[in-house]
């Protein structure tokens, strides 16, 4: 897939497929350094999601790595690292 | 006066060489049966590794008819029962079928048998609306694992009340415990009871990469599960079956029955917590093992061995020793814990009953087996797991735990029926 | 011994969401059967099913738990809210070990498995969902409904093809008897769907007509096999004094129980049904003179029919007893159905009328007294609820008015 950037709107839009979104909690508030934690979701929701980046943008993303980014912030800058690292091949 | 309930016969199909001599002579001797899955070519998917069984269904006995009708999971059932049945010396020909009931614990039922005929009637999964005129005629009873329960009745001549209990991963010691309760109720007299799972297919595999739960230790099979490790990273599937006799204990008394051990408590509690996570208390399963406990009647000092749910995975390791601590309190430290997943992976529904086997031919043998590739404890597990050496222990009582998905948390208690009651 | 009563119903039904709009639909003779809307049937031997066309989830459930659940799964979910609703209890504030689930399952979250399954042939094993390790399992609706309600007492799942909704209901019996206060026990189904179909079809008891009033006959001379539905019922179940230290409202008394499995065929032997029943009255303490009601399995295969008057009548006399088979409105609901109809029997009791079998016209060959055309009024005490299972299982069970 052409892309070169991953945002936190592509995240928040695939959060919501693969693990729904807790009542309290707006997606589309300022949630970029919100613990996923805080955001009602725990490590089987960001597996599931991070599968689906994976899927949809043609990239692996490092185990210990996915697990280690704790914030919107922290994933899309993961993805952002490993679409450049596709492209520079 | 309550019924008590006795296990009188043993069967296992266990990975390796089936039957119950190979598998304790596995597990005593440390061995491993744990390689590079055969069954298809693992190489796309993450975890590749699998304790697979050697089964030739045919050499046990089968008909090519039974083999055709029935998954391998079916098989397995089947087969182990017969053993079980043996073994205990009961002629069952003798006996009212009303009085003999059979509760076959599954999770996953015939799992490799729907993933094949999926496969079939989709074209390679080429069609969504699939195709009939492919069907195989007996997928209805892949699709409704009763069939399980089915084929062990018609093996054993039971008549009585007969179920499949899927419970997920505790599926084995809740099958064993919902027929003692039978029995103990007055519904039954015999049950044939115990668990098979058959889940080393696509599906399976890709449903637990897809949660990192397996290990990827791909260039190492042989030692890839390794339970209370610090290095473990992930369980190792499993299959196969262990079915057991249970009987009333005076009428097994008067037969002079070969008894090996008493199904002397059991519980389940859930941790209403989440599909797939434990809390790290373990609180649930402690209650679970007090509740067990009290049933049969013994104290914490009592049990001398705990045979481990012992996945191989973080988070279940520490969840079970904080659960014997928080229910044995200090004897939890002076008890020897071992996880035979070790040495026979993690056969899902069939595991817990596989391992109520390991738990009564350690009774019967004095001998608790080891954990296999434990060489480095991880430090937040700070229990005896009876690293690598099977062990001589006087074995009187034994506690059987289980976690499984959906929040399950059961405990087995075994006994020597002669034990003094507190 | 512990009596074990019930003080909560959720229904979810081809003709009715709710207990009231079920029981409505079910006395006024309704029929939720109607050609397959879930996906193209046109090119299988079998159209029709009773489906649920009104269920929204996302209307009813968080969306944190949509993507991780099969449609039978959230059906679940749902009633199982409405059951405790109608008992009167929030679960979570009674004490933390007092309130189990046991469910029954038929065939799991299938439709979730197909598509799994058809990602993962399809695309590859990458493609396969974190879900997919326990949403399309036999277990799903006793997890999902013990976390959603915070249930941590004693929980099970069995699967006994159609008759495992009652023996989920005795293993609830068993462990209220054990000491657990509360049990929510039943079973939904839902398996509709391309691969589910197909699995069905294999069973050679799908009924291949065309006309929803001509498909479903049981005890009927046209009987040609039985229309496949989705839903069930789940049923709070609870020790009768812990219903009565509350002040719950009680439908009715789990007062009797008994399975057996049939011989293998070949073998000499007689089928169990008879003595299903005969040792779930025995347990009820109950005569067979004492019973005002049957809801039969009616599984409108000739020879299965045959087998169910003849056990009927061999317990009850000819024409000894009133029987009766809503499902005919709903459809089977495999391991639903029989949790259902025992919902409708307790309603029975509640309201002094027995439900009509739908579309129905008895065959002469049978001596039973069906209730059919429209609802009969009776006082009922005790009704016996009967299921049976592909495999030869057989349940029965009996319950009481509350005293």
């Amino acid at each position: 897939m052409a892309v070169d950037k991953f945002t936190i709107e592509d995240l928040t839009r695939i959060l919501r497929e693969a693990a729904g979104a807790d009542e309290g909690v707006d997606l589309d508030g300022d949630i970029a350094e919100t613990d996923f934690e805080e955001l009602g979701y725990e490590s089987l929701a960001l597996l599931e999601t991070g599968g689906r980046i994976e899927r949809e943008y043609g990239i692996s993303l490092d185990e210990d790595a996915l697990a280690a980014a704790r914030t919107p912030t922290a994933l899309v800058d993961l993805v952002n690292a490993h679409l450049a690292a596709a492209q520079a091949v | 006066m309550t019924r008590r309930v006795v296990i009188t016969g043993v069967g296992v199909t266990a990975p390796g060489s089936p039957g119950v001599k190979n598998f304790w002579d596995l597990l005593t001797a440390g061995r491993t049966a744990t390689r590079r899955i055969s069954f298809f070519d693992p190489s796309p998917f993450r975890s590749q590794v699998a304790a697979e069984v050697d089964f030739d269904a045919e050499l046990h006995g089968l008909s090519p008819q039974e083999i055709r009708r029935m998954d391998r999971a079916a098989q397995f059932a089947v087969v182990t029962a017969r053993e079980a049945i043996a073994d205990s010396g009961l002629e069952f020909e003798a006996l009212d079928p009303s009085r003999i009931g059979v509760t076959i614990g599954s999770a996953v039922g015939a799992t490799m048998g729907l993933d094949q005929e999926y496969r079939t009637v989709s074209d390679g999964g080429r069609l969504e609306l699939v195709d009939h005129n492919y069907a195989v005629p007996h997928l209805y009873n892949y699709m409704v694992p009763s069939s399980f329960a089915t084929e062990v009745a018609w093996a054993s001549g039971a008549e009585g009340p007969s179920t499949v209990v899927s419970t997920g991963c505790t599926s084995g010691l809740d099958a064993i415990g919902y027929a003692a309760d039978v029995i103990r109720e007055g519904s039954a007299d015999v049950m044939v009871a115990g668990a098979t799972d058959a889940p080393i297919s696509p599906i399976t595999v890709a449903c637990f990469d897809a949660i990192k739960a397996t290990t990827p230790r791909n260039d190492d099979p042989e030692h890839a599960s390794r339970p209370f490790d610090a290095s473990r990273n992930g369980f190792v599937m499993g299959e196969g079956a262990a079915v057991f006799v249970l009987e009333e204990l005076e009428s097994a008394r008067q037969r002079g029955a070969k008894v090996y051990a008493e199904v002397a408590g059991y519980a389940t509690r859930s941790n209403a917590f989440h599909m797939t996570g434990l809390r790290p208390d373990g609180k649930e399963m402690a209650e679970a093992i007090r509740v067990a406990l009290a049933e049969a009647r013994l104290n914490p000092e009592d049990i001398d061995y705990i045979n481990a749910h012992g996945s191989g995975t973080k988070q279940n390791d520490r969840h079970e020793t904080a659960a014997f601590k928080r229910s044995l309190g200090e004897h939890a430290y002076r008890t020897p814990v071992s996880s035979i997943k070790s040495m026979v992976g993690h056969s899902l529904g069939a595991i817990g009953s596989i391992e109520v086997a390991a738990s009564v031919l350690a009774m019967q043998h004095d001998v608790v087996p080891p954990t296999a590739n434990l060489h480095n404890p991880d430090p937040e597990c700070d229990l005896d797991y009876v690293p690598l050496v099977a062990r001589d222990w006087k074995t009187d009582a034994v506690l059987s735990v289980g976690s499984g998905f959906g929040g399950f948390q059961s405990a087995v208690v075994l006994a020597n029926p002669d034990r003094s009651a507190r | 011994m512990t009596e074990v009563v019930v003080t909560g119903l959720g229904i979810a039904a081809p003709t009715g969401l709710g207990l009231d709009a079920y029981w409505a639909n079910t006395l006024a003779g309704v029929s939720g059967l109607g050609r397959v809307t879930r996906f193209d049937p046109s090119n299988y031997p079998a159209r029709l099913a009773g489906e649920i066309r009104d269920f929204a989830a996302e209307e009813v459930l968080p969306s944190r738990l949509l993507p991780q659940t099969d449609r039978m799964t959230r059906i679940a979910l749902v009633a199982a809210d409405w059951a405790f609703a109608d008992a009167g209890v929030v679960p979570a504030d009674l004490p933390e070990y007092d309130v189990g689930v046991i469910t029954a399952s038929h065939s799991g979250g299938f439709e979730f498995g197909q598509n799994e399954l058809r990602a993962l042939w399809s695309k590859g094993g990458q493609y396969v969902s974190a879900y997919q390790s326990f949403a399309w399992f036999y277990a799903v609706n006793s997890g999902q409904i013990s976390i959603r309600n915070g249930l941590r007492g004693p929980s099970s799942v069995v699967v006994t093809d159609q008759a495992g909704g009652l023996d989920a209901l005795a293993q609830a019996r068993r462990q209220i008897r054990k000491g657990t206060s509360m049990v929510l026990a039943g079973a939904v189904d839902a398996s509709i769907c391309p691969w589910g179909w197909v699995a069905q079809l294999t069973s050679g008891r799908l009924s291949e007509r065309d006309d929803p009033a001509r498909a479903y006959l049981p005890f009927d001379d046209r009987a040609a096999g039985h229309v496949p539905g989705e839903g069930g019922a789940l049923l709070v179940l609870e020790n009768a004094e812990h219903a009565r230290a509350r002040g719950a409202r009680v439908y009715g008394v789990v007062a009797g129980h008994a399975s057996t499995v049939d011989p293998a065929p070949g073998r000499d032997r007689a089928p169990t049904l008879q003595k299903a029943i005969d040792h779930a009255l025995a347990d009820a303490g109950a005569v067979p003179d004492e019973i005002d009601v049957v809801f039969a399995d009616a599984a409108a295969v000739p020879e299965l029919d045959r087998a169910e008057a003849e056990a009927i009548t061999k317990v009850f006399g000819p024409r000894g007893v009133p029987v009766t088979a809503p499902k005919t409105g709903t459809g089977r609901l495999y391991s639903g159905a029989a949790p259902l109809d025992l919902a409708a029997a307790l309603l029975a009791i509640r309201d002094g009328v027995l439900p009509p079998t739908v579309h129905t016209t008895l065959s002469e060959r049978y001596e039973l007294d069906l209730v059919t055309g429209a609802p009969r009024r009776a006082d009922v005490r005790s009704a016996l609820v009967v299921a049976r299972g592909q495999g030869g299982f057989n349940s029965a069970m009996v319950v009481r008015a509350p005293r």
